[in-house]
């Protein structure tokens, strides 16, 4: 009980210190940035959930965000234009609004595709991968090629998709100037609201039996079976809210940072983002916040001051972390508690809980 | 605590799996279902090899039935394709008049089949409790899943007892021994609530008294359920069987109560080495 | 139709040099379920070897850097295997973060060595042109690609098959367990199967340079597809990597030819999709029984 007392307090805290000393403390410029980690921290907690939880190893979130992002651009774009073309069409000499952009002039419609699309597109890849029991690495390797086919498309698109340059250059978000400190400021919280309510939620379906469920799916698929559950149904669904998250984060992201590019989105984007969750700690969804976070945070530090430094150091500190430290931070941190306790001589009382072991998984 | 009904609406199948549980609960009292599970010229070809030829078995309900056979006589295969988990190339399997050939390994579950596996497989990281807990839920809509679990159901907790690892409930799984794993797993089958459980050794490798208590429990369950039990042990058979049916290389070789069997010259041939006549 | 004719010689180079690099991993990842994200900069640096040997050979350069990126690529593939990967046998998936890893880390080192433009290796004047057949022209350059791609598959083959080394790679493959009670010392198997997989991958990189420019992301365009050929050929097989390279190459380039380029890949990847779904496991398959 008390774990669950201490869980309640950290999150009031984490969320004391994000909703009310952060917004004191920073200047405008870095909550922006810290707004921005957010956005990212929220495809994170898919992650966690997915991989972490599920095992699903999805290099592929890439997609959903940008799938997310772009339903947001769109709206945005056409708002912009007032029913003109949006200008990148122009410069593309597209000569009519494309079918497919249609449906987004309706905030309600891309509000609603923020979500949809990428659960619609995980749903159809979940169903046709997990029924046909393809899982493991070579489901990693698909959801890697889907975002490396996905880029390449945007950018082959030009005149559908505004190509390498994305969507940017948005003057109008829902009657505020996008880029006002004022509605910043708001984004921010919006940003922060939305993470603590996903991550709550998060919790809730970890704790539950389906989150037990779905652990169980995790280390043991096809014993899953024979309890009578159908495992492909389990991980679409969980693969689909993930993608949904990523779907909303890639939609707040696109006001937070006034772009959404296919930079944003490829291969080495959504390997990042797996990466910050396994430096964060995979286990746990709070490991997953923390990651992204903290990673995005020194990418951006340490590439202000040394770009060629971050990949070396991005590289050297995940063969470490996936060498010394396979859970992450948030294991560390409950290996150092456990031997504090054990040295107390508290262990007498606390049934405690055995840090997730680092399964063995079977390949395909 | 009964199980609450199955999705309501949708495929025949689950709507005949819905009346089924509702019927069990009803005291199994089906009329015309003398005949649970119903084997005909059951095959199964690996790469050429075949290691089920032209199984016939019936089964009925509320029996104990034992299936015995030396190594690589075809048992696992057997419990395989009951559950799904191995097609075979020519054959049919009916459980209570449904034909189980092609259905995916979940659905044969739902439709009231429980299996333990020849090494046991628990998750070892859900508690014992949670591994009860998951095997008893599986009739429950996804949806209701999403709800925490509070407390320990009645179907859970009457595993616990029968399988007597009350006081390790809180444990992970992973803690077990090997024992204990075995009587968890058929603690999950028994959470199931199955017509049909299938035992797939489940006294390999344990020790005199562990064997001694799953002899108990498997006559304790086997008061209420059809159970079908893979066993070696010619001393457990002896002590706990009636009906037996004998395995070699495929086909059944005898079938009887445990007297006539162990009487039956076949049986000693198989188990004691091959005669002569074979060896020329 | 003569351009169309164009595309089969540009499909088979393409599935020739994916062949190359996915004969190495899908014997790492068949062998070993490890999934080497680093294998592109193997490519890489096999690569750059024909770019440095450039000042030494000329022209000659691609020639003779194929047996030297066989040893340079195969001995950093060994390094990583004995350094790290072999800690992580039984976790396919932080294989592929660790040695994702690992690929930065190189890719960045490319960088700071030889700049992040692209550069250009001098094919030798031997494969400059090209035989006419019916119309369309097989050019030198990749005709050679194929020709080494064969070279390389005969080569494993035979060893595979006719060298004891090889038949103990196999017996690993199928069952590692059983192979190291038969007396299989598997750590050796290992890390040679490791040098070769990376060879392959360096001889790749070379093969690239004669036909197009060589960069510190090379590796990162090939290795995504090189997978896929892994998936859908089925783990650790010969036989199942050949077709599905051939044929992936093949895909891409006439499906570029019809629709475009931006396009192509979406129509591979789904087309994958599909396959998988009638051949879940790839191609050919390595029967187990065991309950994942
Ligand atoms: N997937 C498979 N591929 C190839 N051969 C198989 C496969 N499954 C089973 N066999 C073979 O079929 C035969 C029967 O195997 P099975 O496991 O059913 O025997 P068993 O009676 O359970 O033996 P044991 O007492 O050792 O458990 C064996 O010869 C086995 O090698
Ligand atoms: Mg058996």
């Amino acid at each position: 009980m008390s774990e669950r007392v201490r869980g309640y307090a950290l999150f009031a805290t984490v969320a004391l210190l994000l909703l009310v000393v952060a917004p004191l403390a920073l200047p405008a410029f870095r909550l922006d940035e810290l707004a921005k980690y957010l956005c990212l921290a929220i495809a994170a907690l898919g992650i966690g959930l997915a991989w972490g939880q599920g095992g699903m190893l999805t290099l592929g979130q890439g997609v959903f965000f940008g799938l997310g992002g772009y339903a947001m651009g769109m709206y945005l774009k056409l708002h912009d234009a007032g029913g003109d073309l949006p200008d990148f069409m122009v410069w593309s000499g597209v000569e009519r609004l494309p079918a497919l952009w249609q449906p987004f002039g309706n905030p309600v419609v891309a509000l609603a595709a923020v979500v949809l699309v990428p659960v619609a597109v995980a749903v159809l890849l979940g169903a046709l991968v997990f029924r046909r029991r393809v899982r493991g690495a070579y489901f990693a390797i698909l959801s890697q090629a889907l975002a490396a086919a996905f880029v390449i498309l945007l950018v082959g698109q030009q005149g559908l998709t505004g190509g390498t340059n994305g969507l940017t250059n948005f003057y109008d978000f829902f009657g505020r100037d996008p880029e006002a400190e004022s509605t910043q400021r708001t984004m921010y919280f919006v940003v922060a609201g939305v993470l603590g309510v996903l991550y709550l939620l998060a919790r809730q379906l970890v704790g539950s039996r389906f989150g037990r469920l779905l652990v169980a799916v995790r280390d043991g698929e096809d014993r899953v079976r024979f309890l009578g559950y159908d495992p492909a149904l389990v991980k679409t669904v969980t693969f689909a809210i993930s993608a949904g998250m990523a779907g909303l984060a890639g939609a707040l992201f696109v006001p937070v940072v006034g772009i959404i590019s296919p930079s944003l989105l490829g291969v080495v984007p959504s390997l990042e983002l797996v990466v910050a969750v396994a430096v964060g700690g995979r286990y746990a969804l709070a490991g997953a916040i923390l990651g992204a976070v903290v990673m995005n945070y020194a990418k951006t530090s340490f590439s202000e001051e040394w770009a060629g430094g971050w990949l070396y150091l991005q590289g050297a500190l995940f063969i470490l972390v996936m060498t010394l430290a396979p859970k992450g931070a948030v294991g560390l941190y409950q290996q150092a508690r456990d031997a504090l306790a054990r040295r107390r001589g508290a262990s007498a009382a606390a049934v405690e809980k055995p840090g997730v072991a680092v399964k063995e998984e079977v390949p395909a | 605590m009964s199980e609450p009904p199955v999705r309501g609406a949708g495929r025949a199948e689950e709507r005949a799996e819905a009346a089924m549980s509702e019927a069990e609960t009803a005291g199994r009292a089906e009329a015309g279902a003398r005949e649970l599970l119903e084997i005909r010229g059951l095959q199964v070809v690996f790469d050429g090899f075949r290691a089920i030829d032209g199984v016939d078995l019936t089964v009925r309900q509320g029996e104990l039935r034992f299936l015995i056979g030396p190594n690589g006589a075809g048992k696992t295969t057997l419990i395989d394709v009951i559950t799904g988990l191995t097609r075979p190339s020519a054959g049919s399997v009916r459980f209570a008049g449904t034909e189980l050939v092609g259905r995916k390994e979940h659905r044969i579950v739902r439709l009231g089949i429980g299996r333990t596996f020849q090494t046991s497989v628990v998750f070892e990281e859900l508690t014992v409790v949670e591994n009860l807990d998951l095997a008893a839920t599986f009739r429950r809509p996804l949806w209701a899943l999403l709800r925490r679990r509070r407390g320990v159901s009645d179907t859970v907790a009457e595993a616990l007892e029968t399988v007597g690892l009350t006081d390790l409930a809180e444990r992970p799984a992973g803690v077990l021994s090997h024992g204990q794993r075995q009587w968890l797993e058929i603690g999950m089958l028994i959470a199931q609530r199955p017509r049909l459980l299938l035992l797939d050794e489940p006294v390999a490798g344990m020790s005199r008294q562990e064997r001694e208590r799953t002899g108990e429990l498997l006559t304790t369950i086997a008061e209420d359920h059809t159970v079908v039990v893979v066993e070696h042990d010619m001393e457990f058979l002896r002590r706990y069987a009636s009906q037996v049916t004998v395995l070699h290389e495929g086909r059944v070789l005898v079938e009887g109560d445990v007297a006539q069997v162990r009487a039956d010259p076949r049986v000693q041939e198989v188990y004691l080495g091959r005669t002569a006549e074979e060896a020329a | 139709m003569e351009s169309l004719l164009n595309q089969l010689p540009i499909g088979l180079s393409i599935g020739a040099v994916l062949l190359l690099i996915a004969l190495g991993l899908t014997f790492t990842f068949g062998q070993m379920g490890v999934i080497n994200m680093a294998h592109g900069e193997f490519i890489m640096a096999g690569a750059y070897t024909a770019y440095m040997l450039q000042d030494w050979a000329g022209a000659q350069a691609a020639a003779v850097a194929l047996p030297v990126a066989f040893a340079l690529a195969g001995t950093m593939g060994w390094v990583l295997e004995r350094t790290a990967i072999r800690h992580f046998y039984g976790r396919p998936l932080d294989t592929l973060l660790l040695t994702w890893g690992v690929s930065l880390v190189l890719q960045q080192a490319a960088r700071d060595l030889f700049g992040a433009p692209n550069v250009q290796v001098v094919a030798p004047s031997w494969l400059n042109g090209g035989v006419t057949i019916g119309g369309g022209t097989l050019p030198y350059n990749r005709l050679f690609i194929m020709a080494l791609a064969i070279a390389c598959v005969a080569g494993i083959w035979a060893y595979q098959n006719r060298s004891a080394q090889g038949r103990r790679m196999r017996a690993v493959m199928q069952n590692r367990e059983l192979a190291a009670c038969s007396g299989v010392a598997t750590a050796r198997v290992d890390q040679l199967t490791f040098f070769i997989g990376s060879g392959l991958a360096g001889v790749a990189g070379v093969a690239l340079t004669l036909i197009g420019p060589v960069g510190p992301s090379i590796g990162t365009y090939y290795i995504v597809d090189a997978f896929l050929v892994v998936v859908a050929g089925g783990l650790g097989q010969l036989r199942g990597a050949v077709i599905a390279a051939l044929a992936l190459g093949m895909l891409n380039s006439f499906a570029e030819f019809w629709t475009n380029a931006s396009l192509a890949k979406v129509i591979v990847f789904a087309a994958i999709i599909v396959f998988l779904q009638f051949r879940p496991q790839g191609m050919f398959v390595l029967r187990s029984r065991a309950l994942t």
